[in-house]
């Protein structure tokens, strides 16, 4: 798990390095307005017709990698939604110094990002029914699962018992959160307790796993939902490509750890394209209800 | 032969002073009782200076020492040699890096599962170097249930450099099965007790971490990454793990400190594998006076303890 955590971690430092993401390094200001070349396909688009058509790309149907406002504006009814526990921040349990001091690297991506952590929770409407729904921000810290990101699952979920609404993680994260080294552990275990509390109040759980899902996020609760539903072509993995090609020392079969891979072993419910999400969503959703 | 650390070099060269000196008194019928003896205040001193200021790097070198007990050394003391292995996951195999079966501990019916390393070269490949699979995972769940289900308590003794990173580990889901674990150990209606009594390396260690009482012997590590991978990653280099070591605070006294565990379990002085019945003994006090306290709490608080006790970890603002 751990040694997952370090490659995400490290394509984290590289897109770091190269900006928040590849696609702000893609962005060019026409006299049009704002364009996006498609990460996989590098066909131009507006952004218009990007967030029209959630983010996919309408040749190669590439999922470009979004943020938790994207999957709010895209599940909520009329794209409305109310944030829970916004101002929670990182405390620095550790007095954590590598290359940089954790509270600096902490300050900077809050920056950088204007995201408080790596998840937002809110609560808002599917098909006017009340759900609440926590989502990652791989742009911050690599999606990492930390103290902030374990609370603020814990309170979502004690908002959705209250509420007597479904609940889901939409996971993008490269795992744990080195820098809170046991605390960072212990989230897991944390948030896996409180998901018993939902399922005894008969509560749907709803696991969502986005690119990339790895490390202790898959090893905890991206694999416990009453649904594992995933985009197209994600990477969804315990331990990740590198570390497994060094440790059998052979290259890896095509498409291994994909979400394809991973419905093929049965570890998915289905597969869902982010233009019929909602819809598809909406669907299961209203099978717990009736 | 006994094994020393680099730093227990001092040690290892008073213990030879001493048996040359035994045997000149031998050989030349010269009483060399008092140089003895004043060789052996002197070792106990070196020992206990040696060993009273250990580095956190160093106490991951200790709780990786070749010579330490391993899990079915501690079932089997601690069972009076009543333990009977049950294998398999009922699904795909039976995983030699996991071990589990019932023991009887003073009479009494318990559950004992753990990660296994190897005794040897060829025990380590057999035991994959205690890196369960996820068939491992899973019958550690089976047994579990199985101890929950003839209201028995379980105990588990950790000591894994992390659950294997391999191909077939993916395909067959190591994420969901440690998962599944993590999830089930909170609201398992019998006590259980963790221990960890080498490495404690992250979710692999979690995966039959969960307990109403975990706790960790003197010199182990509990953390969610090994100093060396965290220093590759973190500081892009091997060559930081005394660094990233004393970084995770990943010793059994930070990690009481820090409240991420219950208990710490004092090892005798030169460390557990130097004085094994001894660490034996003061492990099987420690389960029995745990249980105690925990058989009488009724099933359900003790759930919610549980619970309660995981969610109030973490730092925030
Ligand atoms: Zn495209």
């Amino acid at each position: 798990m751990v040694l997952e955590v370090s490659e995400e971690d490290m394509s984290w430092f590289k897109r770091n390095k190269e900006g928040i993401t590849t696609s702000t390094k893609e962005k060019k200001e026409t006299p049009e307005g704002l364009w996006q070349k498609c990460s996989n396909c590098k066909t131009l688009f507006t952004v218009e017709d990007l967030v029209k058509n959630n983010w996919v790309c309408d040749r190669c149907s590439n999922h470009e990698r979004i943020g938790s406002e994207q999957y709010f504006k895209i599940l909520f009814d009329e794209g409305k939604y109310t944030e829970l526990n916004e101002k929670l921040t990182s405390g620095d349990p550790l007095n954590f110094e590598d290359t940089k001091k954790y509270i600096d690297r902490v300050k900077a991506t809050q920056k950088a990002t204007g995201l408080t952590d790596a998840i937002r929770t809110v609560v808002g409407k599917l098909d006017g029914h009340d759900f609440v729904v926590a989502a990652m921000d791989f742009s911050f810290i690599g999606g990492s699962l930390g103290s902030v990101m374990g609370e603020k699952i814990a309170r979502a979920i004690d908002e959705a018992i209250k509420i007597k609404a479904p609940f889901m993680i939409v996971s993008k994260s490269g795992g744990a959160r080195m820098m809170e080294a046991g605390f960072s552990l212990m989230q897991m275990a944390k948030v896996s307790g409180k998901l018993g509390q939902l399922a005894e109040a008969k509560l749907p759980y709803i696991s969502f796993l986005t690119d990339p899902t790895t490390g202790g996020v898959t090893a905890s609760f991206a694999m416990l939902g009453d649904l594992n539903i995933a985009e197209p072509e994600a990477l969804i993995a315990f331990a990740g490509p590198r570390v497994v090609r060094e440790t059998i020392g052979r290259d890896l079969p095509d498409g291994f750890q994909t979400s394809e891979f991973v419905l093929e072993h049965g570890f998915l419910d289905y597969i869902v394209d982010r233009t019929n999400l909602k819809e598809t969503l909406g669907k299961s959703l209203k099978f717990f209800r009736k | 032969m006994a094994i020393y650390l680099d730093f227990e070099e001092p040690i290892k060269a008073l213990e030879e002073q001493i048996e040359q000196t035994k045997e000149i008194g031998v050989n030349t019928n010269i009483d060399m009782n008092d140089k003895v003896q004043e060789l052996e205040s002197k070792l106990v001193e070196t020992t206990k200076s040696i060993f009273a200021n250990l580095t956190p790097w160093q106490r991951v070198q200790m709780s990786r020492h070749p010579d330490r007990p391993y899990t079915l050394a501690y079932i089997d003391a601690v069972s009076n040699g009543t333990f009977q292995e049950l294998h398999g996951d009922r699904s795909v195999k039976d995983d030699k890096a996991m071990v589990g079966g019932f023991g009887l501990l003073d009479g009494r019916s318990v559950m004992f599962i753990g990660q296994q390393k190897g005794i040897n070269t060829k025990m380590r490949q057999y035991r994959n170097f205690g890196m369960p699979n996820p068939e491992g995972y899973r019958k550690a769940l089976r047994l579990m249930k199985l101890a929950e289900k003839f209201n028995k308590p379980i105990v588990t003794f950790i000591d894994t450099p992390g659950a294997f990173p391999g191909l077939e580990a993916e395909e067959r889901g190591q994420g969901e099965a440690i998962a599944r674990n993590i999830y089930e150990m909170m609201r398992l209606k019998v006590p259980v007790i963790c221990i960890i009594i080498g490495e404690g390396a992250s979710g692999g260690a979690l995966g039959i971490g969960v307990g109403d009482k975990v706790v960790m012997l003197e010199n182990t590590w509990y953390s969610v990454i090994s100093p060396e991978s965290c220093s590759s990653i973190l500081w892009r280099s091997w060559d930081f793990k005394e660094k990233a070591a004393e970084a995770l605070k990943l010793t059994s006294t930070d990690m009481k400190a820090l409240k991420l565990v219950d208990d710490v379990i004092k090892e005798p002085i030169n460390g557990a594998h130097r004085a094994q019945t001894e660490i034996f003994e003061t492990v099987k006090n420690s389960i029995k006076k745990y249980l105690e306290e925990l058989d009488q709490i009724e099933p359900s608080k003790r759930i919610n303890e549980r619970i309660e006790k995981f969610s109030s970890m973490g730092v925030w603002k």
